[in-house]
């Protein structure tokens, strides 16, 4: 798919995480919007998955380790046939297959239940050693934040990717420098974290993570990486494509006002 | 369904129920999709055995139990039956959020957790798991299994392999009586007579199992005929064996070694105060740490013994 189509669909996208939880009055757009371009360029580019085939065992698998970005993860899995796209209107209310934090067992295209941060990491270990053991060729991506890297279960786990030399292993670490109380680097910083993941034993790739051509090629040079495990670290803008939630650390866990929904969807970029 | 043993027919051959995890994990290794992991105590574990048979399928996570039951997860969300070992207050406290995890996703992941109790004596408390039970009895959809002998842990093993689901499966280190017999069955989820009785009924677990049908054997010399049940599966609990006890005998004592809060005495007390309320006493580690010391020595000290049970009897039929 060609790059500004790509586009057009992460605005739909975005339009539809302000939305989703808009409705619910709760969830946490700032963390989706910034993960937005990378999940789309994966989920309508560079991933092998079929929605009408969801436990297919040879489909490229995404684990959404950052589980708060689920508005993100559910309309790229609507959009890609997986649900109706009215279905997102019922994002965290009783009853729903939309829960706050994703789970595998209630949604189709959902592999692996997450939000307890640092344990999608694990996870994906675990599945890319699967794919290892039984000679298949699928891929595993995994998306952590930065916040999250303060979990030391992420580290225990960056040295079972490497260790088991998982190149069929790309990590995304979504890079855009807020967490709940702060600035990443106040609350408890996490720099130099490129060369800590060099250090850890991954091929690391620094990337724009709004730069389409920045993520599409960074995700091909993952494929022809061998021996080890790759990790992106995606420089991104919390709250990206709605201005006025952009850097700013109130919109990582609040929704919209009802009243202010058109205007922002209007101004998505 | 009820396997009754003959009473006191206690078989002199000892082993630790960690070797018969290790006998079963090498049988079960038949079936392909069976792998384990381990965080550096594959010896001690006994998942050695497993290691030197299939070295493809075990997985060393290294001194990192969260990562190892994580990776779990995702290996049994693949397809894979995944066993992973460490001592029973690693495997089940230092994971603790990702087997809940593991347990949200409904995922095939089987925790196995050896050393539990103070049964592992001189390492001390930090290293006895009191409340390991407690900890996974309270997760929703877990299975937790202790089983009595080495036999009956070489067979638990073997029907975690076919059970799906997550579940625990709480091993010790020191040796204890073989009471079970190769041709006994296995079923999770039933409670098994050892010894009938019409008295009272102690409901062991574990290294406990033995002590409950000695103090049965000293309570059968003063005329009282206490019943010996063995409750290999913690959860889902065999309420309608426990009801059923309770009404015949109306004396009801449970025994394991672990805190009498949150393990199987709870869990009959929470079956009993809901169904068939009887006085009961809990024979366990009261609320405690331990310490270092050889496992005799601290089961006498912390009051896991024959002699606790028996009085335990004895003062529910004086205030009867």
């Amino acid at each position: 798919m060609n790059i500004e189509k790509l586009k057009d669909i992460a605005s739909e996208i975005r339009k539809d995480i302000l939305k989703s939880t808009c409705k619910a009055q709760s969830g946490h757009p700032g963390g989706s919007l910034s993960a937005t371009d990378i999940m789309v360029c994966l989920y309508f580019h560079k991933m092998k998955h079929n929605p009408k085939k969801p436990n297919d065992v040879n489909r490229d698998r995404f684990i959404l380790s950052k589980g708060h970005a689920a508005p993100a993860l559910y309309a790229c899995l609507a959009h890609s046939g997986y649900f109706p796209i009215k279905e997102l209107d019922t994002l965290r209310q009783l009853g729903t297959r939309l829960q706050g934090h994703p789970e595998r067992t209630k949604l189709p295209g959902i592999e692996a239940s997450t939000g307890p941060l640092g344990q999608g990491l694990s996870f994906a270990n675990g599945v890319a050693l699967a794919g290892k053991l039984d000679k298949k060729d699928y891929k595993v991506y995994c998306m952590i934040g930065d916040g999250e890297s303060q979990e030391g279960m992420i580290w225990e786990a960056a040295m079972t990717s490497a260790h088991y030399k998982l190149d069929n292993l790309c990590v995304i670490l979504d890079h855009n420098r807020l967490q709940i109380d702060g600035d990443v680097a106040d609350v408890k910083n996490i720099e130099p974290i490129v060369d800590k993941f060099k250090a850890f034993g991954f091929n690391v790739i620094e990337i724009d993570g709004h730069n389409y051509e920045e993520i599409l090629n960074a995700l091909e040079k993952a494929d022809k990486i061998k021996g080890k495990p790759t990790m992106i670290i995606a420089n991104t803008i919390k709250g990206k494509g709605v201005k006025s939630m952009e850097n700013k650390v109130e919109w990582h866990g609040k929704a919209c006002k009802p009243e202010e929904l058109d205007g922002l969807c209007k101004g998505v970029c | 369904m009820v396997f009754v043993r003959g009473f006191a027919k206690m078989d002199i051959i000892k082993e630790a129920t960690r070797d018969g995890f290790g006998k079963g994990i090498v049988k079960a290794g038949e079936n392909k999709d069976v792998v384990v992991l381990d965080a550096d105590l594959a010896e001690s574990t006994r998942s050695i055995k497993f290691k030197e048979k299939f070295p493809e399928r075990f997985f060393d996570m290294g001194i990192a139990e969260m990562d190892m039951v994580g990776t779990a997860a995702g290996l049994a969300a693949s397809g894979k039956i995944p066993f992973a070992c460490s001592f029973a207050v690693f495997s089940t406290g230092r994971a603790y959020g990702a087997m809940r995890l593991a347990a949200i996703s409904e995922l095939n992941v089987k925790i196995v957790g050896s050393h539990a109790g103070l049964s592992t004596g001189e390492d001390g408390a930090t290293h006895q798991a009191i409340d390991d039970i407690s900890l996974a009895r309270t997760l929703p959809g877990m299975t937790v299994i202790q089983p009595g002998d080495s036999l009956e842990a070489e067979k638990a093993t073997l029907a975690l392999v076919n059970h799906k689901g997550p579940a625990y499966l709480r091993l010790i280190r020191g040796k204890v009586p073989i009471l079970t017999k190769k041709e006994d069955r296995f079923e999770i989820g039933k409670g098994v007579i050892i010894k009938k009785g019409k008295d009272a009924a102690i409901f062991a677990t574990g290294a406990l199992v033995h002590i409950g049908l000695e103090a049965a054997e000293e309570l059968n010399k003063q005329n009282i005929d206490a019943a010996v049940v063995n409750i290999h599966t913690i959860k889902p609990i065999d309420e309608e064996l426990i009801i059923k006890m309770a009404k015949e005998t109306k004396i009801i004592v449970t025994a394991e070694d672990h805190n009498i809060i949150g393990g199987l005495g709870s869990a009959i007390a929470e079956v009993l105060a809901e169904n068939y309320p009887v006085k009961m006493k809990r024979i366990g580690v009261n609320d405690h740490f331990g310490e270092s010391g050889k496992p005799e020595e601290l089961y006498q000290k912390y009051g896991l013994t024959k002699e606790a049970i028996i009085k335990a009897v004895k003062d529910l039929r004086r205030e009867k």
